[in-house]
């Protein structure tokens, strides 16, 4: 048989009429264009944000930006030594106690209802609670914060303020922290406005841990304890830090229950460097404060040439801090995740 | 503590096994309960039911195992055969609904006694599964693991040796020992969870589908291990594979599915126990009959 008779040519004309692309996916294409689209807005909102923040501050940071890191809040416009030293340390004091508090009670806590607690209407009731409570917006933290520490009662006071006496006393003669607008009461509402979400992703890390490995453990002898310890653990580890970071940024980065709590905005004392020593900590801990959220909405505030500049050239600085965190998450979850296997 | 074997003669109590003397030549009849040794008898089962919930997913379990044999349990899907396995080493417990019903005795002792402790029960009959699951840590403390956590800290590098020369695994690995066990190869995965199963010193390996993630040639070479591990090792394993079971066992259980047509429950039991050449040659139950010449299941 010839491939080249006119009937074989026929049958090929047909064929290729029936088969070959008619490029006519027109809803698929619309769709893609859509999405594509929406893609480009948020990127173009974001870069649009990013380019407007950095010129309010470009004055400010192209002119003295060591200045401004070192400077300190105050109220009037008129010498030059406007900064954010007062908020930097605020903001790492804050992250160090989200680190100390909520991280290992959120830890903690969602170890024991992943791994511990009996599944059952109780149990469902908290996980329900516990992701409502991520949903809470920051400001009722803030009450919280407000009546529980800053406030106080006498019964609230044995929870959340004697035990930070018994801390002080270790340092000093005095009990010094008596509640009130302290960076104790700060830090302890952020820690308590995190714990929610890092209760969540911690769990959600835990339960991704592969039932084939606990089976394995337990299947050669291990009890629950070696279990966690040697194969949950370790396998959650990256998720758990990878959450636990992201809300120390969502930390940072809150000013709504700080004000409430009652952070400066105004005239603060120059604060000390962090590294000089545990005496200025310990004193800071019981002294009013600040954070850089708080210095920023403070400024925005005030009228004129000297602090619009100088917030946008705050923004910035929170900026760089918070993706600086974010990027050490993701490399950290990276790190892990190759060493995990 | 541990309770004394029972005599003989209380075990042998009531036939357990369904099996017609008259249809086999003496030399393939499986030993009676008379006939195994208390030092030869390792598990004593009977009327063994495992419920989940309300629920009984398996019934009528009566088996006599016995020292360095190996015993395959086959039957289709949904039969109960894993269920059952799992019960040897208290793996169950696992899951919060389950319970058993009926006598599992481990040498002797009642292993769903209260006093016992499941740790020491699966340090003492080891398992591996279906499906190859190496921890994400190097191959030596993948091996180690289960001396590990029972606190020994000292000759680990004797244990590992042996345990991986015994699963037929030391040549292909000694000299990445250190390197992590996830980039083995799934037959060499599935011979170090046997190791590591090994390492743990038991006298019982339960085996759940070994084979059933693994090529013929990966699967050639369990068979073999485990024919070599018989020598040291009391083995059971649930198998899909029928030729399989005829291959490596001495004996073997077919369980069957009873479906309830009131609530369309189905639940296992077990059918026939005796001699695998016995059961795959001269059945004496139908059904047994019926599912190895491929008519149902």
């Amino acid at each position: 048989m010839v491939a080249s008779t006119l009937g074989n040519n026929g049958a090929k004309a047909r064929v290729e009429d029936e088969i070959f692309g008619r490029g006519r996916d027109l809803r698929g294409s619309g769709f893609r264009t859509l999405l594509l689209s929406c893609l480009g807005v948020s990127l173009l909102v974001l870069v649009v944000l990013m380019v407007q923040v950095v010129s309010d501050g470009w004055s400010v940071l192209s002119t003295r930006p060591i200045d401004f890191l070192t400077g300190v809040l105050r109220s009037q416009p008129g010498d030059d030594a406007l900064g954010i030293s007062q908020g930097l340390v605020g903001s790492f004091w804050i992250a160090v106690f989200v680190t100390f508090l909520a991280f290992p009670v959120g830890i903690a806590a969602a170890v024991y209802l992943e791994e511990y607690a009996k599944q059952n209407r109780v149990t469902t009731i908290i996980d329900t609670a516990v992701r409502n409570l991520a949903g809470v917006p920051s400001v009722v933290y803030g009450l919280l914060g407000l009546f529980l520490l800053v406030k106080g009662s006498k019964y609230t006071n044995w929870l959340f303020v004697h035990p930070f006496n018994w801390f002080w006393k270790l340092f000093k003669d005095e009990a010094a922290f008596q509640g009130q607008s302290t960076l104790i009461a700060g830090g302890m509402t952020l820690a308590i406005l995190v714990l929610p979400i890092v209760i969540i992703t911690a769990a959600e890390a835990i339960r991704a841990v592969p039932s084939s490995l606990r089976q394995g453990a337990y299947g050669v002898g291990a009890t629950k304890w070696d279990v966690i310890r040697t194969q949950v653990l370790p396998y959650a580890a990256p998720g758990i830090l990878t959450g636990t970071l992201l809300s120390l940024s969502r930390a940072i980065g809150e000013a709504a229950p700080l004000i409430l709590v009652g952070a400066i905005t105004g005239r603060l004392a120059p604060r000390e460097s962090v590294l000089s020593g545990i005496g200025s900590f310990t004193e800071q801990f019981a002294d009013k404060f600040t954070a850089m959220p708080i210095v920023i909405v403070g400024w925005i505030r005030q009228p004129g040439e000297t602090f619009q500049p100088a917030a946008g050239a705050a923004i910035v600085v929170l900026l760089i801090l918070v993706i600086a965190m974010n990027s050490v998450a993701v490399a950290l979850r990276n790190y892990f995740e190759k060493k995990r296997g | 503590m541990v309770e004394a074997n029972p005599p003989i003669d209380e075990i042998a109590k009531g036939v357990r096994m369904s099996i017609d003397s008259s249809d086999m030549a003496p030399a393939a009849a499986l030993d009676t309960p008379e006939q195994i040794s208390a030092d030869d008898l390792v598990f004593d089962v009977s009327d063994l039911s495992v419920y989940y919930g309300d629920f009984r997913a398996v019934r009528d379990v009566n088996m006599l195992i016995k020292r360095k044999e190996i015993t395959a349990l086959i039957g289709p899907s949904g039969c109960g055969k894993s269920t059952v396995l799992r019960s040897f080493n208290r793996m169950n417990d696992l899951i919060p609904t389950a319970r058993v019903e009926g006598d599992l005795l481990y040498r002797g002792v009642d292993l769903y006694d209260p006093r016992v402790d499941p740790v020491e029960v699966r340090r003492r009959i080891g398992m591996v599964f279906q499906k190859p699951n190496p921890f994400p840590k190097s191959i030596y403390d993948n091996v180690a693991y289960g001396p590990r956590v029972a606190g020994k800290k000292k000759g680990l590098d004797d244990v590992v040796e042996s345990s991986l020369k015994k699963a037929a695994l030391w040549d292909e690995v000694k000299d990445r020992l250190q390197e992590s066990a996830i980039g083995m190869s799934g037959g060499q995965q599935q011979r170090l969870s046997i190791a590591r199963a090994i390492a743990s010193d038991p006298e019982v390996l339960l085996m759940d589908e070994p084979c059933s993630a693994l090529d013929p040639i990966a699967t050639a070479r369990i068979e073999e291990l485990m024919a070599e591990l018989k020598d040291e090792y009391t083995i059971l394993i649930v198998t899909h594979n029928m030729q399989q079971a005829a291959r490596v066992s001495d004996r073997t259980a077919f369980f069957s599915v009873q479906v309830d047509e009131a609530n369309d429950r189905r639940t296992g039991l077990l059918v026939e126990y005796t001699n695998t050449e016995k059961l795959f040659s001269n059945p004496d139950d139908e059904r047994t009959e019926n599912y190895i010449t491929g008519r149902f299941g």
